[in-house]
């Protein structure tokens, strides 16, 4: 997101400072690096040689991730970085989750987040570092206890060497001794070329695991005497409770408790079914509040009319009014997509275990400093006072990072009104109706061509809720009104055009709106690509040409779209039916363009047969993880473009589960290819940006098809159909 | 009390005869590598064996596996061996992993009933199981890679 563009480069010499020298080695080898290398102990317990890795005597090498693994490859890429330096044995490394310190904190975000595509960017140089310098600790160790200059040894697959007299001793032997060295202050790193891992396709580590059953969600906690609930939240977008009748509910048998939360009411239970059971049975009065008459054909109608006048300039290049008045022919279009809910296939869930002075906390959170936070303020205790375990996330894309904590703080206060151990579940229809969707957006667009058919204006007026207001995100995302993650994707855009407004609208209501994979640029994607390719066709010129000339001066962007272009065989003929439509978009800092290939049956079904992608993501650090990230993305923006919306109606969401909120699924999962362009420049984002092409380029391929312009998601078969 | 055999294992339990299968062996059983992820038979994330039948074991009741043999991921072979999870590790499919246990589990139904399946096949036996990080090529790549080995191993 640009938010993390913004906060990076905000934070970014405050973090950086810790990256370098003296610093570093006082926060990253805590006393806890001496604390655990007690001589009674150490025959079986990990060493610390700095807050990231551990080395035990058995030989396994523990790195310890501050980022959590929602699917990204997160607990592999770390790893690979820290033994690209560390140089132990590949076999023995393993994770685990680091505990909430505010070593572990995000390099530029200064708090532990795992979120806008940016932890290969975060640790790309600190986890390097961590891995260095335990090696060059073991090799202190090692020369020291042969009295031989440590500049004659080296380290190889877990073994420092002394090669002219051929001695070895392992890392797991010489890591007590390594505890004890004083770290070194100069951290020299490979040169790219040396590199062994960065950059080979390296199997994941956690495949295993997510083959037997035995990986560990957040659902998968059991602590003993724990309890199950579910909450019955408000129908409506900030209603309350006014009274309930648990009669009924206290009547099924494993029910043990109900208790009345800020957002609603918990049903405690000796299990999920029973809890369930029981919520079915609850009587509760609502005050409805504000949120109980809102719809969202009333607001797509409001948004639509703000569309039509001047908002919050975002960004303003030359003079767009004076061109498009000038220009010799002019497009102007509207463009809209819907509300919508992320749904993980792991619905939200945190255990919690109070106690009068500590607390036990267990989530799979994208947020956890913040999470934190909340359960304390929620336990009254302080936050140091509360033991935060990250599980596996069973799928995140942004929900698992809730600015107001909604999850973890409505888990502590079941826990605390049950006074008992508790794992709170969200069902799939708490998940689909729970609100903190991607934003709807409205999109009103006018462009100006010369007499040769290109572009000279170019005006963008955006209207949708702004995710950060009101957050604690405000004042790193929003400036002089304008919410950097509401027009990321428009006010960016790298095409040269040389008149260019963007301005932005952002109306309030009831509901709650929350990042959602590629934020800002899951609408801005499509609606800026599918925009260009009527400015494309309206000016006579090939949609892919026309950006070519308008990329001129993006050599980068320039690059994959040549590439994209050349591997789906842009222009050459195909299949009788079908069509290619083409698409390019720059978010968290990385470069994507994509080919999709369609047909639409007559009556409006659409075929996605095949995308080509290609990325450029700067450096790779695991090749087969960018490219299954870029896969993922493709398949989670497919779903946006032809299936999900959320609407409201009297207040009330229409949709609850996969049957009215349906997934793409395997029999309409087209091919895919990507394609990686080659890259030395520093790492950035690959989470999010293959999601934002996927929609204008299968919207642009139909209108190859068809002739029929797409300018709302989900794309309708209705309107498609062929006469 | 219902008994049938997990994984080869006989058990008893006391939960209701309505109770979902799924929540008996998560809640009761603590076997957690069967997933929820709808409660409708929508996405397939808790898929189990009956018999050697997938059932999504999220609306079975627990009484429908009485003097049967039911088995979960944990129990599809010792020490990660079956063909379809040798190639889910080569192929690398899992991403968030949630919805994997289910995968496999409708994918060897296919594989025991259909050893060589085609695409169409494979489009019409794993349609019932949603990944949302969109591992779908790589199934279909694994399950005909599984295929393979399944073929190879026959052979010998």
């Amino acid at each position: 997101m640009t938010v993390a563009t913004e906060m990076k480069r905000r934070e970014f010499l405050k973090a950086g400072a810790a990256l370098g020298g003296g610093l570093l080695i006082s926060l990253y080898v805590p006393g806890l690096a001496r604390a655990t290398s007690t001589a009674a102990d150490s025959a079986a317990k990990p060493i610390a040689l700095n807050a990231f890795v551990r080395i035990a005597p058995d030989e396994s090498v523990t790195v310890i991730s501050n980022h959590s693994e929602m699917g990204q490859g997160i607990y592999t890429s770390l790893p690979m970085l820290i033994n690209e330096e560390l140089e132990a044995d590949w076999a023995k490394v393993h994770v685990e989750a680091s505990p909430v310190e505010a070593v572990y904190n995000h390099t530029a975000f200064g708090i532990m987040m795992t979120g806008g595509s940016t932890t290969t960017a975060s640790e790309y140089d600190r986890f390097r570092k961590m891995g260095a310098m335990a090696r060059i600790m073991l090799i202190t160790a090692a020369a020291q206890s042969w009295s031989v200059d440590p500049q004659s040894c080296h380290a190889e697959k877990g073994y420092v060497i002394h090669a002219p007299s051929g001695r070895r001793a392992s890392y797991g032997s010489l890591a007590e001794a390594a505890s004890r060295i004083e770290p070194p202050k100069d951290i020299p790193l490979k040169d790219p070329k040396d590199f062994t891992l960065i950059g080979k396709p390296t199997r994941r580590l956690d495949t295993r695991s997510k083959t037997n059953g035995s990986a560990q969600f957040g659902l998968d906690v059991y602590i003993p005497g724990m309890l199950t609930a579910v909450v019955q939240r408000a129908p409506f977008f900030g209603g309350k409770v006014v009274s309930f009748d648990a009669t009924k509910t206290k009547a099924v048998p494993g029910v043990v408790n109900v208790v009345q939360v800020p957002s609603g009411v918990a049903v405690v239970a000796k299990g999920f079914w029973p809890a369930k059971l029981g919520r079915e049975k609850l009587e509760i009065r609502w005050d409805e509040g504000p949120g109980a008459g809102i719809s969202t054909v009333e607001m797509r109608e409001q948004f639509a009319a703000m569309s039509h006048t001047p908002g919050n300039v975002a960004r303003k290049v030359g003079d767009p009014a004076a061109a498009l008045g000038s220009a010799a022919k002019t497009i102007t279009a509207e463009y809209e997509v819907p509300y919508l809910a992320h749904a993980m296939m792991e619905p939200l869930n945190t255990v919690v275990d109070l106690h009068e002075d500590h607390a036990e906390v267990w989530s799979g959170t994208q947020f956890q400093t913040g999470d934190r936070a909340a359960a304390a303020q929620v336990a009254g205790l302080k936050p140091e006072q509360v033991t935060l375990h990250t599980t596996l996330l069973g799928g995140g894309f942004g929900r698992r990072a809730n600015p107001s904590c909604d999850f973890v703080t409505e888990a502590t206060q079941v826990a605390k009104a049950a006074k008992a151990p508790v794992k709170v579940v969200w069902t799939r229809e708490d998940d689909i109706r729970g609100g903190w969707y991607r934003p709807m957006w409205y999109d009103h667009f006018a462009a100006g061509l010369d007499a040769n058919g290109n572009p000279v204006a170019w005006t963008h007026t955006i209207v949708g809720q702004s995710i950060m207001t009101g957050t604690m995100f405000e004042s790193f995302g929003v400036k002089n009104g304008i919410d950097a993650a509401s027009v990321e994707g428009a006010a960016d855009i790298l095409y040269g055009i040389p008149n260019l407004q963007v301005d932005l609208h952002s109306p309030k209501n009831q509901v709650p709106v929350q990042w959602w994979r590629s934020v800002g640029h899951s609408h801005t994607g499509f609606s800026v690509e599918a925009f260009l390719d009527e400015v494309a066709h309206a000016g006579g010129k090939d949609p892919y040409e026309l950006r070519r000339a308008l990329l001129a001066n993006q050599p980068r962007m320039l690059a994959v779209l040549d590439l994209a272009a050349q591997k789906a065989n842009w222009g050459s003929p195909y299949p009788a039916g079908h069509a290619r439509g083409i698409a390019t978009h720059f978010s968290f800092d990385s470069y994507v363009a994509q080919v999709a290939e369609v047909s639409v049956d007559s009556d409006g079904t659409v075929h996605v047969h095949r995308i080509v992608a290609a990325v450029d993501c700067g450096r790779v650090v695991n090749p087969d993880t960018v490219k299954a990230q870029i896969e993922g993305g493709i398949v989670f923006g497919l779903t946006a473009a032809l299936k999900t919306e959320i609407t409201l109606e009297k207040g009330r969401v229409q949709q609850r589960n996969f049957h009215d909120y349906p997934m793409v699924r395997m029999f309409e999962s087209p091919e895919i290819e990507v394609h990686i362009v080659p890259s030395s420049e520093k790492p950035t984002g690959v989470g999010e940006p293959g999601v934002p092409p996927v929609a204008p380029a299968v919207a642009n391929a139909i209108f190859a098809a068809t002739g029929k312009r797409v300018r709302r998601l989900p794309i309708k078969p209705e309107d498609l159909r062929s006469a | 009390m219902i008994s049938f055999t997990v994984n080869g294992k006989p058990v008893s339990v006391e939960d209701p005869p309505s109770t979902p299968l799924l929540w008996v062996i998560r809640d009761s059983l603590q076997l957690t590598g069967t997933k929820y992820g709808c409660g409708m038979a929508l996405c397939g994330a808790c898929t189990v064996h009956i018999d050697g039948e997938a059932v999504r074991s999220c609306v079975a009741p627990v009484f429908r596996a009485q003097g049967k043999k039911v088995t979960t991921i944990e129990g599809i072979s010792p020490n990660d061996t079956h063909p379809l999870q040798q190639a889910w590790i080569e192929i690398d499919v899992p991403q968030c992993g949630y919805c994997q246990s289910g995968q496999i589990m409708s994918a060897a139904v296919l594989l025991a009933e259909n050893p060589a399946p085609t695409d169409k096949d494979i489009d019409e036996a794993m349609s019932g199981n949603i990944c949302r990080c969109g591992t779908y090529p790589r199934i279909r790549r694994a399950i005909h890679r599984a295929a393979e080995i399944q073929a190879q191993r026959g052979a010998k």
